[in-house]
């Protein structure tokens, strides 16, 4: 089992844990948390299973480099986001939603 | 009972990823031989950066199109109706007021080096930028630089300037080929071109997410 | 020669940046003739696709794998009209719609013009990485568009909204990162040679993971708990849009999937994507029927209606027939739902709230609004000649063809309820009595005959179908 399968199967790891927690955690902030722990699982994923080859590829580190701007960007909003609910309504949680 | 639905669920999902990804045959296609063979007409050295703004720009160009849009929405936010402002750190503290007033023209010192060894080694705007809003918001921690109100005129362009930099010399290649078509001989400069405003407005970019709030 | 597939995405973004710079609040003109331009673009890509077939653009000249090609084929095409012609009088609309001034408004036009821009992005893509980051702007747009103007009940159906459209998203990077990793490439052109049903298990995982967060994108049921906080407590023109538009586009990608590189391994979902879908109309157009609220209501409409969508994939076969009942659902409910939204927001401005109790009356003061309102009710209920008819009369005729009776059972059955809630708001307006004391403001021309025009639009698109259908052919014959 190369180097590259284990930064893979731990990205798995991560991201499963990631989205549990994006599922299940009510506090906000540490659902964006989660969120991030779920991007970085995906990047690892990437990166590790092209590394299983020999040469060095460099496509999917400029993918990583991208996904990674993206994951700032939609934690930045989650974030301005999550402080403008607090700032309104005095709690970090996501109301229950009316009906189901 | 919810939990213990998604826990036992997201355990199944690992165990068959990994399961699976054991199992890979080697890749049909390689990308990284195409990549090495086309680096003279990329106009760069490292390969990441070419194909981060040479063979995938418009990945790229999309990218920056999702930062703005992520500060868009951060203004959008912060600025409807009364601001809560976060209590600034005592502007008292002498020592890291000293401290960051040395380290923030080293940051803009790292961040032009990054910009420019990005055709050389792993580097870029992006990493110029990042090293840019950093030194901004260490300023704004220390008490030197006061969070952002609405953006003026000058602060808008200079957010957006990279962007519709790289817009322009996108539509200007289409007037001539394919968009985002650098002419191998002049692709080196458009490249450092972009890469100068991209990263001049990123660094607005990074640091205004954080100010705008604050 | 210019190209008119790049330039549907270079110019929303430039007016995109305009506008923001224009300042807070300005760049409806901007937008406007932004939007009108693309049109055009659109227009021209339809026209040159009826003469000579795909048309593509190597971006950089490099061509896939290396590089990120643009396509368009029938579907795109059609896509992209949509697109372009919902936006124009949306953006008319919301010129009137915010007042000058208003708060709301401030980053309502940059935050368009970046929705258009990511869509029209999607609609033209044959990446999967790229489509990754058309995705994430549609999404990050749609949420910013429904927060702006920033009451409590907004930002918390945003959140709600951002949550679920970033694990989407995410999953659907992981199915990617997956291909990547089996393969070396992302470019569905290369890609679909390359897999067939004996790929190895990854690819299949990778597949559903894909699906499974596009369709957490589309709201199906069960993952359509965020549409209606979200589309309800959004200012008017914003749900249009989303309703309208931001859902198809992950609809669109599954479809793409679907039909392209997923096709060898997709007859195992197909009959739980049905049965999803059929939860999916009976239970939006229960909530529908129940709810109080006008917008929620509408919101309530479309996850019903994006049922009808998934009935489409065990019937998609030999005969082009389901795939031509999707497509004409999507044409006909993206511009019916817009209708729908715009004359609800009509019907808001007059009485300032948001309850379907409040539309008492308004039959003699809005008819034409209340003429649109019905006009887009007929597409969802599914009544001749109107696009929803034609669509929904395909999916029968596909079902029938295939002995399916269970799914006729169920589209029937969607377009009673659906009759129920749209007679719901009409009676309301017609047979009650109005209480002259709630009554503030003329309400501007604009709004009610864009809102008219969108209705029109839905109905002659039924009348005109098997033409744009034609367009759906292109592209068809070739193994995409």
């Amino acid at each position: 089992m190369s180097a590259g399968l284990i930064f893979a199967c731990t990205g798995v790891l991560l991201f499963t844990m990631g989205v549990a927690g994006v599922v299940l955690i009510d506090h906000l902030v540490r659902r964006i948390l989660a969120f991030n722990l779920m991007g970085s699982g995906v990047f690892l994923v990437l990166v590790g299973l092209a590394q299983r080859t020999d040469h060095l590829d460099p496509v999917p580190q400029a993918m990583v480099l991208t996904g990674i701007v993206v994951a700032l960007a939609a934690t930045a909003l989650a974030l301005a986001l999550a402080r403008r609910l607090f700032a309104l309504t005095g709690k970090c949680t996501l109301p229950e939603v009316d009906d189901d | 009972m919810k939990r213990m639905a998604v826990v036992l669920s997201a355990a199944i999902f690992s165990f068959a990823m990994i399961a699976a990804m054991l199992e890979l045959p080697t890749p049909v296609v390689n990308l990284s031989d195409v990549v090495a063979a086309q680096m003279a007409a990329s106009g760069v050295h490292h390969p990441v950066t070419a194909v981060l703004l040479n063979f995938r720009g418009y990945d790229t160009l999309l990218e920056i199109a999702v930062l703005l849009l992520a500060l868009f929405g951060v203004l959008a936010v912060a600025i409807s109706g009364t601001k809560e402002t976060v209590a600034a750190p005592s502007p008292a503290d002498a020592v890291v007021q000293t401290l960051a007033r040395i380290a923030a023209p080293l940051m803009v010192l790292a961040a032009v080096y990054l910009l420019w060894i990005g055709a050389h080694r792993a580097g870029g705007a992006f990493q110029a930028g990042a090293v840019l809003a950093a030194g901004a918001v260490l300023l704004h921690l220390a008490g030197l630089l006061p969070g952002w109100g609405p953006p003026g005129i000058r602060l808008r362009v200079g957010l957006v300037g990279g962007f519709l930099v790289f817009l322009a010399v996108a539509g200007a290649m289409l007037a001539q080929g394919a968009l985002l078509q650098y002419p191998p001989w002049q692709a080196g400069y458009l490249i450092l071109l972009i890469e100068a405003c991209l990263g001049m407005s990123l660094g607005l970019i990074l640091a205004g997410l954080f100010l705008f709030l604050s | 020669m210019t190209d008119p597939l790049a330039w549907l995405v270079l110019l929303p973004l430039l007016w995109a940046c305009g506008a923001f710079l224009l300042g807070p609040g300005r760049g409806a003109w901007l937008a406007g003739t932004g939007v009108a331009l693309q049109l055009f673009c659109a227009l021209l890509v339809g026209g040159s696709l009826l003469e000579g077939g795909i048309r593509t653009h190597a971006i950089g000249g490099w061509g896939a794998p290396l590089g990120i090609d643009l396509a368009a084929d029938g579907l795109a095409a059609i896509m992209l009209l949509l697109t372009q012609l919902v936006a124009l009088p949306l953006m008319l609309y919301a010129r009137t719609y915010f007042a000058a001034g208003d708060a709301t408004a401030h980053y309502f036009w940059p935050l368009a013009g970046m929705l258009l821009g990511g869509l029209n992005a999607l609609f033209l893509s044959t990446d999967l990485f790229n489509l990754y980051v058309t995705l994430e702007i549609v999404g990050l747009a749609s949420v910013g568009l429904v927060v702006t103007g920033g009451d409590a009940r907004q930002i918390a159906a945003g959140l709600r909204y951002l949550l679920a459209t970033l694990v989407g998203s995410s999953m659907y990077l992981l199915g990617v990162a997956l291909l990547y990793g089996v393969y070396g490439t992302v470019s569905i052109a290369t890609l679909g040679p390359l897999i067939d049903s004996a790929a190895p298990r990854a690819v299949w995982l990778a597949a559903g993971l894909m699906l499974f967060g596009l369709m957490l994108k589309t709201a199906l049921f069960p993952f359509h708990y965020w549409l209606p906080p979200a589309h309800g407590s959004a200012p008017a023109p914003v749900s249009a849009l989303l309703s309208a538009l931001v859902v198809k586009a992950s609809f669109y990608l599954i479809l793409r999937l679907w039909l392209g590189p997923f096709l060898p391994m997709s007859a195992a979902a197909a009959w739980l994507a049905a049965l999803l879908g059929s939860v999916a109309i009976l239970w939006g157009s229960w909530h529908a029927i129940h709810t109080e609220r006008l917008k929620e209501l509408v919101a309530y409409s479309t996850v019903a209606q994006l049922g009808y969508l998934f009935l489409v994939f065990p019937l998609l076969g030999p005969d082009e027939i389901a795939l031509q009942a999707g497509t004409m659902q999507v044409v006909a409910h993206g511009l019916a739902k817009a209708a729908m939204f715009a004359a609800t927001g009509v019907f808001i401005h007059l009485n300032g709230r948001d309850a379907v109790a409040d539309v008492a009356g308004v039959a003699g003061r809005l008819p034409v609004t209340l003429f649109a309102f019905a006009l887009a009710g007929m597409t969802l209920m599914g009544l001749p000649p109107s696009g929803g008819f034609l669509a929904k009369w395909l999916l029968i005729h596909a079902a029938l063809r295939q002995g399916h009776w269970w799914l006729v059972v169920v589209i029937i059955a969607g377009s009673l309820l659906a009759a129920v809630y749209v007679f719901r708001v009409l009676r309301q307006a017609f047979l009650v009595v109005p209480d002259e004391r709630r009554r503030h403001g003329a309400v501007p021309r604009m709004l009610e005959w864009t809102a008219f025009f969108l209705a029109a639009a839905s109905v002659a698109v039924g009348l005109r179908g098997m033409e744009i259908l034609r367009l759906l052919a292109i592209g068809r014959q070739v193994p995409a």
